[in-house]
């Protein structure tokens, strides 16, 4: 009777979303992997496929002394606020996580709303305080704000890993006369630190790619990558930058997969 | 003093320990967006004149209007769109074992993790005139001269929508894996079928999931500002676009707050409609 039909229907459902997911999971990855073939090749236009293929845009990165500069600038910001993100967001989220008072939760919506406002708008505000007292933009500039926008990562990892804490754990801890602060440097902290971890990644990742913030707070001597990358690629495409992007499209893949192993990064940030 | 108050609760911690980050935000978050909107007071680029002048400018000007516009549809089309590619990326999700599932996350994740600049850059090398797209049609001979995909909407919304998917997409994998997986049987074994079950029972009880990605992903396409001026081109223009003319270019301090403000506003006006809707949905999926 019914039997057939349901079946159908129950198939054809199957073959669409499984069909959707599979073109969807393609189109996301599809554009990295076609920057890494055109980045070996051996011509001098962006060109796909590539007429041939070769490691010299690779070669050509050693001179790129302007892409040095500006990467080295980019790493020292994005170390600097990731490691005022964890000190001061694993602190807030210590603060919230277990409360549930107006006040944990008021913090916990400024904290959060970074992510959802506009970073631009952020950016100008920023450099129109800091001009306002007199200071001038440098590197600590770009640090402040780039923390801004990064601490929400730190606090909402951390936060979600304190919710997993199983409390009986540290309730047997005192029952067997732990001090609390040995407590938590023994049970809280080794327990937390893979979300304080993951959350610390995510924050250094886009303090490495901020751009909104960045284009307010930096100058010449403070140059950034993404921000270099943009500007010479307004101007033309260059092979060059295609294999800056490869270097950086394996660079994250290694990071990846580096805190897949440490922290189950995948597991983390689907609970 | 307020952790004083409370019981010695070892699970929880004292309020202050939150106080360092509470400060930080007071100077560095909260008082420029404040001295933003005090700037936006003023009816002249120096600073000088109070009066709502500028918001009297952009909202009486059919160009400012128009960028406003546009933005918060594109916002919308890369919301939908992400939706749908979003949606059975996440019931796939549900589907396959613990090494295909780790997989599918590592894929999602990896646009949100690639550099911006390096993904943008991507897609100009598939949607340009020698791009991957007008090369294959022309080889197939669909087409006989190049398309024009780059620098349209339809490309930035293509761009923007896999660069922000893991917005979308973890949110659904959560709300999703927050399903009771006996409900679907209950609705099967009731005759339902497997499409009727899904628009009755998954995706009702994945609202709040549905609401918390589109929150996220129409935030970020709305302010994407690399991807949309790299490969939305010269042609169009859109709210981080011009407020960033009118600040660095044009350096019309006053006009580019307004800007931000009403963008600012534009946003959270978005971000309290979803997250009205999601208080409702919990209600729904609750009852």
């Amino acid at each position: 009777m019914g039997g057939r039909k349901r079946t159908w229907e129950a198939i054809s459902f199957e073959v669409v979303m499984t069909a959707i997911a599979l073109i969807a999971l393609i189109v996301i990855i599809a554009p990295s992997l076609v920057v890494l073939i055109v980045s070996f090749t051996n011509g001098f236009s962006l060109k796909f496929p590539p007429p041939g293929y070769s490691a010299r845009w690779y070669a050509e990165l050693w001179n790129a002394w302007q892409l040095h500069f500006a990467a080295k600038n980019s790493f020292v910001v994005a170390m600097w606020s990731t490691g005022l993100s964890v000190v001061l967001g694993v602190a807030a989220a210590l603060a919230i996580a277990r409360s549930a008072t107006l006040s944990a939760r008021v913090l916990d919506s400024l904290f959060m709303s970074p992510l959802v406002l506009p970073a631009l708008a952020f950016g100008l505000s920023a450099l129109m305080l800091f001009s306002l007292v007199g200071m001038p933009v440098s590197a600590l500039t770009l640090v402040i704000g780039h923390t801004v926008v990064c601490v929400p990562y730190v606090v909402r990892n951390t936060v979600a890993a304190l919710a997993q804490l199983e409390p009986t754990l540290l309730e047997s801890s005192t029952i067997l006369g732990a001090s609390r602060w040995y407590t938590f440097r023994r049970i809280v902290l080794p327990l937390i630190r893979p979300g304080v971890i993951a959350g610390g990644f995510i924050a250094f990742m886009s303090s490495f790619d901020n751009v909104p913030v960045s284009l307010f707070l930096r100058d010449a001597a403070t140059d950034m990558l993404p921000i270099r990358m943009w500007q010479d690629l307004e101007g033309k495409l260059d092979v060059t930058i295609a294999a800056l992007s490869g270097v950086l499209i394996i660079a994250t893949v290694a990071l990846m997969a580096i805190m897949e192993r440490v922290t189950g990064l995948s597991k983390r940030l689907t609970s | 003093m307020a952790a004083a108050s409370v019981p010695r609760d070892v699970t929880s911690y004292s309020i202050g320990l939150a106080a360092p980050l509470t400060l930080f935000f007071l100077v560095f978050f909260v008082a420029p967006l404040v001295q933003l909107f005090v700037l936006s007071l003023h009816n002249d680029a120096a600073g000088a004149v109070w009066g709502i002048g500028q918001y009297v400018h952009f909202l009486t000007d059919p160009f400012s209007l128009g960028v406003l516009g546009s933005t918060l549809l594109l916002g919308a089309e890369v919301t939908a769109l992400c939706l749908v590619l979003g949606f059975p990326i996440a019931w796939l999700y549900h589907r396959v074992g613990s090494r295909a599932q780790t997989l599918i996350i590592l894929i999602v994740l990896l646009p949100l993790l690639t550099s911006v600049v390096v993904r943008t850059f991507a897609w100009i090398v598939i949607l340009g005139r020698q791009g991957i797209i007008n090369s294959t049609l022309l080889s197939i001979g669909a087409i006989d001269t190049p398309i024009r995909l780059l620098y349209t909407q339809a490309g930035v919304v293509l761009a923007l929508a896999q660069v922000q998917m893991p917005l979308m997409t973890l949110p659904l994998i959560t709300a999703l894996g927050r399903i009771d997986m006996n409900l679907e049987d209950a609705s099967c074994s009731l005759g339902a079928g497997s499409w009727r079950t899904f628009w009755k029972i998954v995706l009702p009880l994945s609202l709040p999931g549905v609401i918390a990605g589109c929150t996220l992903t129409y935030a970020a396409a709305i302010t994407a500002f690399i991807t949309q001026s790299l490969i939305g081109g010269g042609q169009m223009l859109f709210m981080p676009m011009y407020l960033y003319q009118q600040a660095s270019t044009l350096q019309n301090w006053p006009f580019a707050s307004a800007i931000s403000i009403i963008f600012l506003l534009a946003v959270l006006a978005v971000v309290t409609v979803f997250g009205t809707l999601g208080r409702l949905s919990r209600g729904y999926g609750g009852a």
